[in-house]
């Protein structure tokens, strides 16, 4: 019999019973859609937060008090939130790079929030003013859009020039690009705008762009006062010198502060490699989940092929016999039932992924699956295997009859 | 000398079916049921042979047999001078579909499957070509008098009618042997007449025919009769 007769009979064997066949191809098609669709989803919900991280900048440490405990107890003078506070003297020391040779620049920053800004007669409450220094923006991923930032000498003269997220640029010029150049006030005091930064992709509920970053010296002098710092950003050299680098910024912050040795560190540093990867971890999880309980299904829908095939043989074990007396060898008959439940899979698995491809391209769970190919050839890959695997069985009891048997048959 | 051995060996050979001591037994122990106990029986080439018997006497059991549809328990089975029971499967297969014909009580056509369809699908098991399959099937559909109803499902036909696309499927592929089991059992007076003329036209172009069945008209057709009882063969003789 030639593959297109044996096609043909297969074909025929199908349509015979439509209903049946399709509701099969229907359980195929679930659990190959479901594979491609649930691992696009964990996928897509990974490279969301990848790219949420990434914004925030690879290299970077964060470094903040947690005010350490010990101070009082140890009756040392003064409270311990001041003993342990982070200083600029700090931020010096950790960009001395004798001290930490694998940090490359540092930022100290200190915030004021809830401040008014005013241009003319438009006012807007700037959630968060930063001062910081020119490290800041580099080492945080936070680009200049349009304009330009201060420098290191806006800094030394405390010069007030001010930097304006681009929530607050819109909210106070309406177009950000003509802010450049113009006088705002904030608080009672005059700013001349810098520049605009470039639009941020939320990481949270906070809106990152309604946000204004002045230099350090000029908060100080005009807003927050002499406090403390709220943290220290530094930038290490590379993203695989991170942890070296956290370990000498610890080291070094726990010697400028005289911590005791057997006190766990008062300072807080967060490793946004670390966080990255912790994601990237959680992630990979995640999807490997989805992708098991799609595999499931899809293991289901094989099974629901060789039940139908079983069926399909015991209704039709008059038929083999038929065949089988006018000729029909066994390869022949093994090949058409075969080939029938290699079908039912193959249609199922080509539906699941047009289906997939559909469903995809929408918004699930609030997460924009991102479509991973091989998961494609994969899930089309298994429908076909699973119709051979779970269809050979029916097909070798039926080929394996003999004649007068499958002819008896009620 | 060895010229005339030759010829001997070959006449020897002639029996196109040769059975030789042949039992059958279904089950084991208390329950055995033995179907043919020891029968032989030797059909030459062109013959027309009627087996009759009483319900349950074996003459299907030994269809089959011959038919190699089933295999003996004991005796040997030489169909065509190869003996059948060293043919592999497919080689059993190949003899179903090249040299025997069946035609069966209950018609045994394939169901949802057109006249054409079922006529066909021997010659498909035969290799054949898509084209000379069609005109075959036709032709034969055309010679049992079904032309005009080669595209309806067996369910659209009557008994006598799918009897004869049965004959037409049996006939297609050409088979020296035609082995019909109660044939005409399903079928009215009128239709039998149908049937058994077939046969006799078969008959005359030197087909063997094997017929099982329970009507003496039907067995005064044939050229000689075959009794069976309990497994035996009681009577054997030629009747025309
Ligand atoms: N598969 C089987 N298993 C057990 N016993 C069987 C089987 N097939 C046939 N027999 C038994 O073998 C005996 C011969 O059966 P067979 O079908 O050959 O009879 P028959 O001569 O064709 O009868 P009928 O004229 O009624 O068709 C019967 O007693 C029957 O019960
Ligand atoms: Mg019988």
């Amino acid at each position: 019999m030639s593959p297109r007769d044996l096609m043909g009979a297969a074909l025929r064997g199908l349509t015979a019973n439509k209903l049946r066949s399709l509701l099969t191809v229907l359980g195929v098609s679930i659990g190959v859609g479901a594979v491609i669709v649930l691992v696009a989803v964990g996928n897509g919900s990974g490279k969301a937060v990848q790219a949420r991280l990434e914004a925030m900048g690879t290299n970077l440490l964060t470094v903040s008090t947690t005010g350490g405990g010990g101070g009082f107890q140890r009756g040392q003078a003064g409270p311990a939130s001041q003993q342990y506070s982070l200083t600029l003297d700090d931020a010096a020391a950790l960009a001395d790079t004798r001290l930490a040779p694998d940090v490359s620049s540092v930022a100290p920053v200190m915030t004021s929030s809830g401040s008014t800004a005013t241009n003319g007669d438009t006012s807007y409450t700037v959630s968060q003013v930063i001062g910081t220094t020119p490290a800041y923006m580099p080492a945080t991923n936070t680009p200049v859009g349009i304009g330009s930032s201060f420098t290191q000498e806006d800094v030394d003269t405390s010069q007030r020039v001010i930097l304006l997220g681009q929530t607050t640029a819109t909210e106070l010029f309406t177009r950000p690009a003509s802010a450049v150049g113009q006088t705002i006030k904030l608080g009672a005091v005059d700013f001349v705008v810098r520049g605009v930064l470039a639009s941020k992709d939320s990481t949270g509920f906070n809106d990152p762009n309604a946000t204004a970053i002045v230099p350090i010296s000029t908060l100080r002098a005009t807003q927050a006062g002499y406090g403390a710092l709220s943290q220290i950003v530094v930038q290490a050299k590379d993203t695989d010198r991170v942890d070296t680098a956290q370990a000498e910024v610890t080291q070094l912050l726990t010697a400028r502060h005289q911590v005791p040795a057997n006190q766990t560190s008062p300072f807080r540093i967060t490793n946004s490699a670390q966080i990255l990867q912790t994601s990237q971890d959680t992630a990979a999880t995640f999807t490997a989940l989805l992708a098991t309980v799609a595999a499931i299904s899809l293991v289901v829908g094989g099974i629901g092929v060789t039940n139908i095939m079983l069926v399909t043989v015991t209704e039709r074990t008059r038929e083999i016999g038929i065949r089988k007396a006018l000729g029909a060898r066994r390869r022949t008959i093994l090949g058409q039932f075969l080939i029938e439940a290699t079908l039912l899979s193959l249609i199922g698995g080509a539906v699941g992924v047009g289906v997939a491809l559909i469903v995809t391209r929408f918004q699930l769970a609030g997460v924009q699956p991102a479509l991973v190919p091989s998961s494609i050839g994969l899930a089309l890959g298994v429908s076909a295997a699973v119709g051979l695997f779970f269809g050979s069985m029916p097909a070798h009891r039926a080929a394996g009859l003999r004649p007068i048997d499958a002819l008896r048959h009620e | 000398m060895p010229a005339v051995l030759v010829v001997v060996a070959s006449v020897a050979a002639d029996a196109l079916i040769d059975i030789r001591d042949v039992t059958k037994t279904y089950g084991h122990g208390e329950t055995a049921v033995h179907a043919l106990q020891g029968v032989s029986l030797r059909v030459d080439a062109g013959e027309y042979v009627a087996v009759m018997g009483s319900s349950g006497s074996g003459k299907s059991t030994l269809m089959n047999i011959l038919g190699c549809l089933d295999v003996p328990s004991r005796g040997e089975y030489w169909l065509d001078g190869s003996n059948v029971a060293r043919l592999s499967e497919d080689q059993q297969a190949l003899v179903r579909g090249r040299k025997i014909g069946f035609i069966f009580q209950s018609f045994n056509l394939i169901p949802r499957t057109t006249a054409l369809a079922n006529v066909e699908l021997p010659l498909t098991y035969a290799h054949l070509r898509r084209a000379e399959r069609r005109r075959r099937a036709n032709r034969a559909l055309e010679l049992v008098g079904l032309a005009d109803r080669t595209g309806h499902r067996p369910n659209q036909l009557s008994g006598g009618q799918q009897q004869r696309v049965a004959i037409a499927r049996a006939l297609a592929t050409g088979p020296r042997i035609l082995l019909a089991d109660e044939p005409t059992g399903n079928l009215d007076a009128h239709s039998t007449d149908e049937v058994l003329g077939m046969f006799d036209g078969l008959h005359d172009d030197g087909r063997t025919i094997i017929v099982i069945t329970h009507e003496h008209d039907v067995a005064a057709r044939a050229r000689r009769l075959v009794q069976v009882a309990d497994g035996r063969i009681v009577s054997d003789e030629v009747t025309r």
